[in-house]
Formats: structure tokens, sequence, C-alpha cells
């Protein structure tokens, strides 16, 4: 035997939008891109939705790791082994800019998504560099803590509390990074490549990314800043 | 230049592994230069390593699951041999040896034996029972199997290459902090579970959006096969689970190579803390490998006893239970280290709160057979065989959760008997049982039946001869990991288990020849109609092995059951249905991103062992070049025109046809 005739190809509301080339196949016309939920009533999702789906559980992957890394701070944060406390050490008003740079950077990146969506290259790249800057000195500033912090010989091989710290904040920094070194590919390739499908469905990635970094965010300074700093 | 590299990392003094590992090396090369001599490089290149179809990515992962039992196996007859020869004596193994042996043992035979299988069986068979062409991310899926090839390649170098950890299979510090394992095997296997967890988060991923996301037409939650229930539950388990696995070995790496102070003695550092983490990880992890083992005693026992799955809602529901109720246990590895009374009785309930939807399965597998017309072929009877020994491991685990019984017998081999005792059974069991119920799917011939029954019996009973003494001697008070030991009453036991393992060992000759015989003889043993054992769900409407495309229109699916409505329709009309309109098929182009990434990490992991900081930044320069140079690609598919797929259609109705018309005669005679 074989399989019942055709399904997707014939869908009803299949909706011409615009090309999605990784469609697996499932799309037997090619063109045009499904309102399918993959809920099982009309097939598989459209790539659009598979990728944005498939990133977002990648998300919260990530965040159940931070949460690892914010338990341990929990824990460890009354080990200061005799050194500095949270009290003394953080400088508040410094991680009050990095949050106003990091949220503004969300911004920009929100600008850059609907320059992205209403097709505008030049207003993309512009809003997609103030990103950047942004991303970067709330990185540059987190350098200088850091820095800081080790001259004043409170660096992480000093206390188990100093290390949850440096480990928790350094890695949303490390996100930060990969972040930027993201954000300056994707500028790249709609510089080379223009609004491509699957370019198009990168940035939406990368925005995604963005934007859960300002949660972590959030959580950092309020978990590890004013309640570290409460201690 | 070469970090802490130098020759003394090389075990010149230890004949066992250097032998070992020259036998092993004289194979490779063996191999490789057979497979370069015929001429089958670049047909291994193109349509192998780096391949993004499902199918062949399942099979490599099941390859290395086999391989990496087998090379687990060895570890397990070195410790039962050694034991054997310890009373009274020091046995062959020095101390630090035999502590890497055990250690490794585990190692192995959770991330790079059960891992890879398991999850090979879902990649393969996943898409197939859900009617699509692939999965989510095929590239992705690429690199997830070859990261995970790089982690089992690093473990197996520490056998020559510097030594591996001599802490157990889970690096509890502060043992396994650089104060007391200052050498380089803590670093090995972190490294190696690092990356490999890497790739098992990517796999989750990739799973969980293809259940939830890519189904046929039709094809509801509750008409999903059993298997992709219970692939669902298990990728959602390494999705919330594997992160917390991958901080905490974060933690312990910044702690040897940082001097950092999560878990040290010293400077606020709190080893509980890891115990916590490990664990929150730890027991999920039991039920990521447990689950889908659970989905292929369902498909197996269903098809092989005829009949549907008995209350297949009960099943979904058991599953999703169990998959919650594993976030909830994971203090049961550490009642004896001081959590208290109150707490100690919390999870001692929980604990045992799971042995209600596990029993609730067993019932339905148990009423799934009863009226059936049971066949008892090999994966049925690794099916069978589960269902009984696993009981047995079930109840001794709720006396373990006793948390008095605990006190007495944690560390014991009591314990090490309960946990094979439910992870052979379960796992490796239904590991071959999928292998043995799949083959014909993935090969287009059935394994040796013969072969296969004497594999199973020889398993079956070395396994139960191996485990029994060590209850015995568990309850006697023998604890784990032990050197040498000097107590009269323990030595006949242990030299029972040591020939059990000997029985089992034939068990393990009878798969590899098995799978040779079945080599030789795929003539006779062809699977022409794609249905070998009268199948119920999707994966047996297409072709075996199936095309590229698995399916060359998508099935809708009108119910339960997908494909057995269908086949009894054809059955009752004498006739297959109306050959489908054609239409060419997109598929996605292969690509050598996973196979270079995972070299890239390989290199990446082999500097951050040794301290070779300049290769590690290379190597992480290396991996992300790659993604750019992936991510610059202009053509990811290419099409397969209609007339193409149609042809290949074709045949697949013709010999159905055939068949169904042979069973018309056979009826009628």
């Amino acid at each position: 035997m074989s399989s019942s005739a055709a399904i997707p190809g014939g869908l009803p509301d299949v909706v011409p939008m615009r090309r999605d080339p990784n469609h697996l196949g499932h799309h037997a016309a090619g063109e045009g891109e499904s309102r399918a939920t993959g809920h099982g009533t009309g097939g598989p999702s459209s790539k659009r939705i598979v990728v944005a789906y498939g990133f977002w559980i990648f998300l919260l992957s990530d965040i159940v790791m931070f949460a690892a890394f914010f338990a341990a701070f929990a824990v460890l944060r009354g080990g200061t082994a005799g050194g500095p406390t949270g009290a003394e050490l953080f400088d508040i008003a410094n991680v009050a800019i990095e949050t106003v740079l990091l949220l503004l950077s969300s911004f920009a990146c929100g600008v850059a998504t609907l320059a992205l969506n209403a097709r505008r290259a030049l207003l993309f790249q512009a809003a997609m560099a103030v990103t950047f800057l942004l991303g970067a000195g709330f990185l540059a500033l987190e350098l200088r803590e850091f820095t800081d912090l080790v001259a004043r010989d409170a660096g992480p091989t000093r206390s188990a509390f100093l290390s949850a710290f440096f480990t928790v904040v350094g890695c949303h920094g490390l996100h930060v990074t990969a972040g930027l070194l993201w954000l300056l590919t994707m500028m790249a390739q709609v510089f080379a490549k223009g609004f491509r499908p699957d370019i198009l469905r990168r940035v939406m990635c990368f925005s995604l990314f963005w934007h859960a970094l300002d949660i972590v965010w959030v959580a950092v300074f309020t978990v590890v800043y004013l309640m570290g700093s409460a201690a | 230049m070469l970090g802490k590299l130098t020759w003394s990392a090389i075990p010149f003094d230890q004949p066992i592994p250097l032998v070992a590992a020259a036998l092993v090396g004289v194979v490779l090369l063996g191999i490789i230069a057979w497979v370069a001599v015929a001429g089958w490089l670049p047909y291994l290149w193109r349509e192998w390593i780096t391949s993004v179809d499902h199918k062949r990515i399942g099979v490599m992962y099941v390859l290395l699951g086999l391989v990496m039992l087998i090379r687990g196996f060895s570890d397990a007859i070195l410790m039962r041999s050694h034991q054997a020869l310890a009373y009274n004596a020091l046995g062959y193994l020095p101390p630090e040896h035999y502590d890497q042996i055990f250690s490794a043992h585990g190692t192995i035979m959770i991330f790079f034996g059960a891992m890879p299988f398991m999850i090979g069986l879902m990649n393969f068979v996943v898409p197939l029972q859900l009617g699509v062409r692939d999965v989510a991310f095929p590239t992705l899926n690429s690199v997830s199997f070859w990261l995970t090839a790089t982690g089992a390649l690093l473990v197996n170098v520490s056998l020559v290459v510097g030594e591996f950890a001599r802490t157990g299979w889970w690096p509890a510090p502060p043992l396994s902090e650089t104060t007391y394992s200052p050498g380089v095997g803590v670093d090995y296997y972190l490294w190696a579970i690092q990356i490999s967890g890497i790739g098992t988060l990517m796999s989750g991923v990739n799973l969980v959006t293809t259940i939830l996301k890519m189904r046929a037409p039709g094809m509801s939650y509750l008409r999903m096969p059993m298997f992709c229930w219970t692939a669902l539950a298990s990728n959602l388990l390494i999705i919330a689970a594997f992160p917390i696995l991958t901080a905490t070995l974060a933690m312990l790496t910044l702690d040897r190579y940082l001097g950092f102070h999560f878990f040290t003695d010293e400077a606020g550092g709190n080893s509980m803390l890891f115990m916590n983490l490990f664990w929150a990880w730890g027991h999920p992890e039991v039920y990521i490998l447990a689950l889908p083992a659970y989905g292929i005693f369902s498909e197996v026992i269903s098809t092989f006893s005829g009949k549907p799955l008995f209350a297949y809602r009960s099943m979904v529901w058991a599953t999703l239970a169990i998959c919650l109720l594993s976030f909830t246990v994971w203090l049961h590895h550490f009642f004896t280290m001081g959590p208290g009374g109150d707490v100690n009785g919390v999870f001692g309930i929980t604990s045992m709160i799971i042995a209600v939807p596990t029993g609730v399965k067993i019932f339905d597998w148990m009423f799934t057979m009863y009226g059936g017309r049971v066949r008892f072929t090999t994966p049925m009877l690794w099916s069978v065989a589960f269902l009984v020994t696993f009981v047995v491991g079930g109840a001794t685990g709720v006396l373990l959760a006793i948390p008095p019984a605990d006190f007495v017998l944690h560390n014991s081999l009591f314990l090490v008997a309960h946990f094979h005792n439910v992870i052979v059974s379960a796992v490796v069991f239904a590991a071959f049982a999928g292998y043995a119920y799949w083959f014909p799917k993935a090969f287009g011939f059935t394994l040796d039946e013969r072969w296969g029954k004497a594999a199973f019996w020889f398993s079956l009973v070395g396994y139960v001869w191996v485990f029994t003494p060590l209850y015995v001697v568990g309850l006697m008070g023998m604890t784990r990991r032990m050197q040498h030991f000097s107590v009269a009453e323990w030595y006949p036991w242990i030299v029972a288990a040591s020939l059990g393992v000997i029985v089992m060992a034939v068990g393990v000759v009878c798969q590899v020849v098995q799978l040779v015989v079945s080599i030789r003889r795929r003539e006779q043993l062809r699977d022409l109609t794609g249905d070998p054992w009268d199948g119920r769900s999707l994966e047996w409407a297409t072709a075996s092995p199936p095309p590229s495309f698995n399916f060359a229109v998508m099935p809708h699916v009108e119910g339960e059951e997908a494909y057995w409505a269908i086949k009894q329709r054809a059955r009752e009309q004498a006739r297959l249905r109306e050959e489908p309109d054609y239409e060419p098929v997109e598929m996605p182009l292969n690509s050598p991103t996973g196979f270079v990434c995972a070299f890239f990490a390989t290199l990446v992991g082999f500097a951050m062992i040794w301290h070779i900081w300049w290769l590690a930044a290379l190597g992480l320069a290396g991996a992300f070049a790659t993604f750019v140079a992936f991510a610059w690609r202009d053509r990811v598919e290419y099409e397969i025109p209609a007339d193409a797929v149609a042809r290949i259609n074709r045949e697949n109705r013709a010999s159905r046809l055939d068949a169904l018309q042979q069973a018309r005669r056979k009826e009628a005679a």
C-alpha cells in the first residue's frame, strides 16, 4: 500500500508570503507558507515557526543553566571566608548604568527588527550598530568592574561568594560577547545577501536571544546586586 | 608549547591499557586501511559522515552505542575478574588503575553506551512514526551526533594518553578537586561530558521541536505512537536537566582550572552543593534513558501481541507523571549525608510514588499481551524478560527509598545490584529489543532469529547470574568499589558473579555473530514489503530501507495506529489505495559542518585537558569559522523530481500488492 493523497500542498489556507527554502519538502508547492500549527491538523508548521519554536526551547534550557548558577550564588552568598561581602563591594550606580545600556540596546534591537520587517536596509544596519555599541558599552563597564574587584583583592579565588558572583555575572557577560559576535555576523549577512528568508529567521533568533539576555540580566540585577548587597 | 603533555603521560609501565590500546589501534587502522583500499572512503564521506538524514544519523548513533557498550563491558570483565582474584590478595590491577576502570565503566555505559543508543533509536524512528521527512533541524542533528562521538573519543584517548578519573562516574568533590585529584583524569571526564552534553542538549531541542511542530496531517497528540510520547517526555527531560549538568561541571572546571571555590573544603566552598546540583540532573537522567525504553517495549509488545496497546491514554499519563516526578526525588542519592529526618521522609515518599505510574505501565503491557496472539520473536523475548526482571529491580528500589534501610544499604553492592537490575533490564534490554525490531526498517533485511535468541538467553542468564550474588554480598555488607577484600563469606558469591560475566560475554559474542551472520544471509532475510512484523505505526508504511524522503507523499492520519487502519482496509478490499499525485520533494543537502565542528571540539577538549592554551583558542576559532561558513551557503536543498519519487514509490507498492495477493491466496487455500 502507499500513503494517501497529498495533503499539505493542497491546504486551503496557503498564504503566499515569502519563499521558504528550508521546508524539507513538506510544502510540495514550495512557494507558500502554510498556517499549519504542527498540532496534527494541517501537517508540519512552516520553517519560520519551527525555527522560532526550537530556538525558544533552546533559550529555556539556557535559562535553566542560569538557574543553576543562581542557585549556587544563593547557597554560597554567605561563604565570604572573612573576605568582603556584597554590601562592601557592589557599586550600584555602575550597575544601574549597565542596566540602562543593556535595556536601551534591546530597544535598538527591536528597532532593527522593525526595520528588517519593513525591508529598510540602512535603518536596519544603523539600529544594529547602535545595539552593538550599547552592548559593547555594557561589556566594557562590566569588565571595568571585574578588574577593579580583582585589583582590590576581591577576585573570584578570594571566597566562594566571589567565585559564584564572578561566574553568574561572567556567564551573562560571555553570552553578551557571543551575542555581539553573532550581531556582527548578521549585519554582514544582511549586507552581503539581503533579506533572504533564512537570514530573516536568523535575525529573528538573534533578537530573541538578545531580549532573553535582558530577562537574565534583570534576575542578575535583583538576585546578585540588590539582594546580594543587602546581605 | 604542549602544556602538561609529555612522554610520561603514556603509561609505558602498564601492560593492560597499552596492549588493549594497541589491539584496538591495530583493528581500527586495519578497518580504515580496508575501507581505503576498497575505495569506500568517498562513499563513507558522502553518504554517512556528512549525511544530515535522520535515519543515517540514527544508525551512526546506534553503532556508536553498540561499540561503547562493548567497551564498557570490557571494563566490567576486568572488575569482576579482578575482584575474584582479590580475596586476601591484591588482584591483578593496581589500585589507581582499578579506580579508573570503575569510573570509566560507569561514564562510558551511561553517556556513550546507553545515551547514544536511545537517542539513535529516537532519531531513526520518531520522524518515521510521525509521518514526516526529517527532524526539525537536520544539520544540527549531525552536529549533535559528532559532538557525542568527540566525547567518546576523548574518554578512550585517556586510556593511552594520561589517565581517567579515579573518582567514580560522578566526580564528587572534594575528591575531584585538584588537591586530591591533581592529574588529568577528572579533566578528561569534564571535557568529554561537557562536549557530548552540548550534543545531547541540541538533540533534545531538535526532537522536541520535531514532535511538537512537525507531525503529519491528522497526527494529533493522542494519535501519536507510544514511542513518540516517551521520546517527547525524555527529550523534555534532556532540555530541563542537561543544562544543570553543564552548569555543575562548569563550576567544577572553574574550581580546577582557575582556583575558584564552589566545592572546595576551604574559603566557603560547599561540596554538598555539588551533590544537589549533580543529582538534580542525575535522577532525571535515569528517566531520560528509561522512558524511551518504555516506549520501545510498548511498540514491541503491541506489535507482537497483535493488539493495540492496552489503555493507551493511561500510558500517556503515566509517562508524563514520571517525567514530572523524576525531578522530585534527587535527594534520595544522599539520604545519609545529613539532610535530616523530615527532608529524608519527604524524598523517601516521593521516590516511592514513582513506582505508581511505573506499575501502571507494567499492568498495561501485561494486559496488552493478555488475549493477544503473542509471537515470541527476539524483540518480544527481551520485552517479556524485562517485565519480569524489572519488577525485581523496582522492588529493591522501593526498599532503598526507605531512608532507614538506605542507611544500612547505601554504597553497598546491594545498591550496585539494584541499579544494574533496573538499568540493564530497562535500557539495555530495550536497546536490543529496539535494535532487532527496527533493524529491518533500517537495512531492508531482518536479523537472524536463531543467533538473536541465543544472544538473548545467554545475556539474560548471565545478567541474573552476575547481579543476584551482588545483592547477597551487598546485604552481607560488602561496599562498592573495593580493590581487594578479606571476608571469607563474600568470596564464593564474588566468584559466582565472575562466572556470570563469562555467560554474559557469550551473549555479547552471540550479538556480534548475529550481525555478521545476518549480513551474510541478507538475501534470504530480505524484507521486500517494508512491513516484516505486521506493524501498526507509520514507519512500516514505507519501504525498507526508507527512501531519503521517507514518504512519497505525506500520510494523512485518520485515527490511532495510523498504519493498521490503512492496512486493514487494503486487506478487506484486496487492493491498495489510489495512487497519489506525486510532486517533487526538496531535501536538505549534506553538510560536513557536524564533522568539522566535532574535529575542532576534539582539539579544544584535548587542548584544555593538557593546558595547551593556543590550541584551545585555535579550536574555538575554527568552530566559529565553521558556523559562519555554514551560514554563508547559498544552496541548502536539492530537489528530487516527481517522477523519481513516483518510481521509488511504485516499486514499494508493487511488492506490497504482491504480498497482499499472496496472503489472499493463502487464506483461500
